[in-house]
């Protein structure tokens, strides 16, 4: 009977690997697809459609499509990209976490109505201020500026101000009076011992944060219209306009290769992703 | 233990630490959104200033505009069967997902890999080559011997489909809420009821389900707006157009179209304004209705 039940359960367990991978495999294989095509000669692209490991790869679509257009390279591209996400995510995970401070151990009046509209804003529809802050920012001569896209990540953002609020709450509040009885003040308390104490928090917060601003699209859509401030979701849009040019190995090499930074960081942090999500708070 | 008074130092400290959040709050959304509320009621092009006009938007808008109503078409058609899908998908993964069998880790990076590029240009000019006529879509059809002559982008009865398909693949932000849902309910409600003689199936509809609804109501927010405000994934699919017939052209590609190339800033107000009603009339009927389907645990 145990014997049975024994080769049950391993009939079972190999039935479940068979099928979560090859759903898993099914789920990344456009991503493979683009990766192996992009490494295709030419000819294969066609004919070797659906293949994912090419014949005789091939690094030329990478040199063909690093290139760029209009005489400038996506190492501009990639330049400036990479200056908008740094700058955000660091601007963004900081103030992010001040802010969060102050909403979750500070009594002051009124807290719980702006913490209800920070939590409000959550929800808006971006439209609705996309326009206003357009005239804002063009009367401010910022546009075709990096300033409008990496200023607004200096005020927090609700999101990650909320995450790390849940964060904060689950730190012993003795260590902050700990402090006190130290003598430090509370900015002092938040930069000595609960900034360091939320790291897991901001980290999952900074990956998120890379992620989109990394992929942004509308915000530099609106505000960049010269080609040398493009970043790179804006390049490869001209770059693969279908009415332009038809180099597809170019476009699916440099396609793959923005996505490339991504998935590193993903691999390399994927634990503070996964697990960093916490729904305290989302219970009622 | 006393009530505690706000005490004045801890006061301007509280302000001081949200100072950052407050000027945000107050200078890019409170004031745009109450600049924008007044716009929607005017002729705007940047160049000259604004000039009232009433209603006038809103009845060019709901009595003659056609693209406007394609557009309400394609993206309440999108959200309403993209974000259902997309959650019981994102369910389903996490219940698979969900146990401590060897290689678990590795399984949720695998299936949460295609979202974290998400809405990137690169993967929607990667669907766009996808579903080309001569795309790979179309390769894997011709080698099963199935008809393989379809336009997908280019028939307004398919077009829609590969955007959905495109955001129900994506579906790893509520899979992870999910995840972390699951690992919320107690053990000992599966154990009393393993004991009550209840099997796997009656036990996700009594148990796991019930338990998740509060995560549900969250996940349907917000993936509700995200589904209302569209936008990349269209824009680089169908090049900024919409197409075929406006099928594609959802209302922030259209709000787009007309405030940032025609410049129509007093129309593409009017618009957000309608979009913003919309959102919030339907997470108030969500949130009205969360009491008859939503489970809370009472304490």
């Amino acid at each position: 009977m145990v014997e049975v039940n024994r080769s049950k359960r391993t009939r079972n367990t190999i039935i479940y690997h068979v099928l979560v991978i090859g759903i898993g495999i099914f789920m990344i294989y456009p991503i493979l697809w683009l990766g192996g095509s992009s490494l295709k000669p030419d000819g294969e692209i066609w004919t070797r459609m659906s293949a994912i490991f090419p014949l005789k790869p091939t690094l030329q679509h990478y040199v063909d499509g690093w290139k760029g257009f209009g005489n400038i390279s996506f190492a501009v591209f990639y330049k400036n990209t990479a200056i908008i996400s740094v700058v955000t995510t660091l601007a963004l995970v900081f103030s992010s976490a001040f802010i969060a401070y102050g909403f979750a151990r500070l009594h002051f009046p009124m807290k719980k109505f702006w913490f209800a509209c920070m939590l409000a804003t959550l929800m808006l529809p971006l439209q609705i201020q996309l326009i206003p802050q357009y005239i804002m920012f063009s009367k401010l001569h910022w546009v075709n500026s990096f300033k409008p896209i990496i200023i607004p990540s200096f005020f927090g953002r609700a999101f990650f101000i909320f995450m790390i609020v849940q964060f904060i709450r689950g730190v012993p509040r003795s260590l902050d009076e700990a402090a006190e009885i130290d003598g430090c003040n509370r900015f002092k308390t938040f930069f000595t011992i609960i900034m360091p104490l939320c790291t897991p928090a901001m980290i999952t917060a900074a990956i998120f944060a890379f992620y989109w601003s990394w992929g942004e699209f509308l915000m530099p859509l609106i505000y960049l219209n010269k080609p040398k401030l493009y970043t790179i979701s804006l390049a490869l849009r001209s770059f693969s306009d279908p009415s332009g040019q038809t180099d597809w190995g170019a476009i699916y090499a440099m396609s793959f290769l923005s996505l490339l930074p991504v998935f590193v960081i993903f691999i390399a942090l994927q634990k503070y992703l996964i697990e960093g999500i916490s729904t305290e708070g989302l219970k009622g | 233990m006393k009530i505690k008074k706000h005490s004045t130092r801890e006061s301007i400290d509280g302000y001081l630490f949200i100072l950052p959040w407050l000027i945000g709050f107050l200078g890019l959304n409170l004031i745009p959104m109450v600049a924008t509320l007044y716009l929607g009621f005017t002729d705007f092009d940047m160049l000259s200033s604004p000039e009232f006009t009433g209603l006038a938007n809103f009845i060019r808008m709901f009595t003659d505009d056609v693209r406007y109503w394609a557009s309400v078409k394609a993206t309440l058609y999108f959200a309403f069967v993209s974000v259902p899908v997309r959650l019981v998908f994102a369910l389903f993964v996490a219940m698979m997902l969900h146990n401590n069998r060897r290689g678990t880790h590795f399984y949720r990076a695998l299936y949460y890999a295609p979202s974290v590029v998400g809405s990137s240009v690169a993967v929607a000019v990667m669907w766009r080559e996808i579903f080309g006529p001569n795309g790979l879509f179309n390769a894997i059809l011709a080698k099963v011997h199935l008809p393989a002559d379809t336009v997908w982008l280019g028939d307004p009865r398919f077009a829609i489909w590969t955007l959905i398909l495109l955001v129900v693949w994506q579906f790893g932000s509520p899979m992870l809420i999910f995840l972390a849902g699951l690992k919320q309910i107690p053990t000992d409600l599966y154990e009393s009821s393993s004991i009550d003689g209840a099997g796997p199936v009656r036990q996700f509809f009594k148990i796991t389900l019930p338990m998740l609804t509060p995560i549900f109501l969250f996940n349907l927010v917000m993936q509700m707006i995200t589904g209302f405000t569209a936008f990349t994934q269209s824009f680089i699919v169908t090049n900024g157009k919409g197409t075929p017939l406006d099928t594609t052209n959802f209302y922030a590609l259209y709000l787009y179209s007309r405030a940032f190339e025609s410049f129509q800033m007093g129309y593409g107000s009017a618009m957000a304004i309608v979009l913003l009603i919309a959102v919030a009339l339907f997470t108030g009927l969500i949130f009205k209705s969360s009491p008859m389907w939503v489970h809370y645990e009472s304490e």
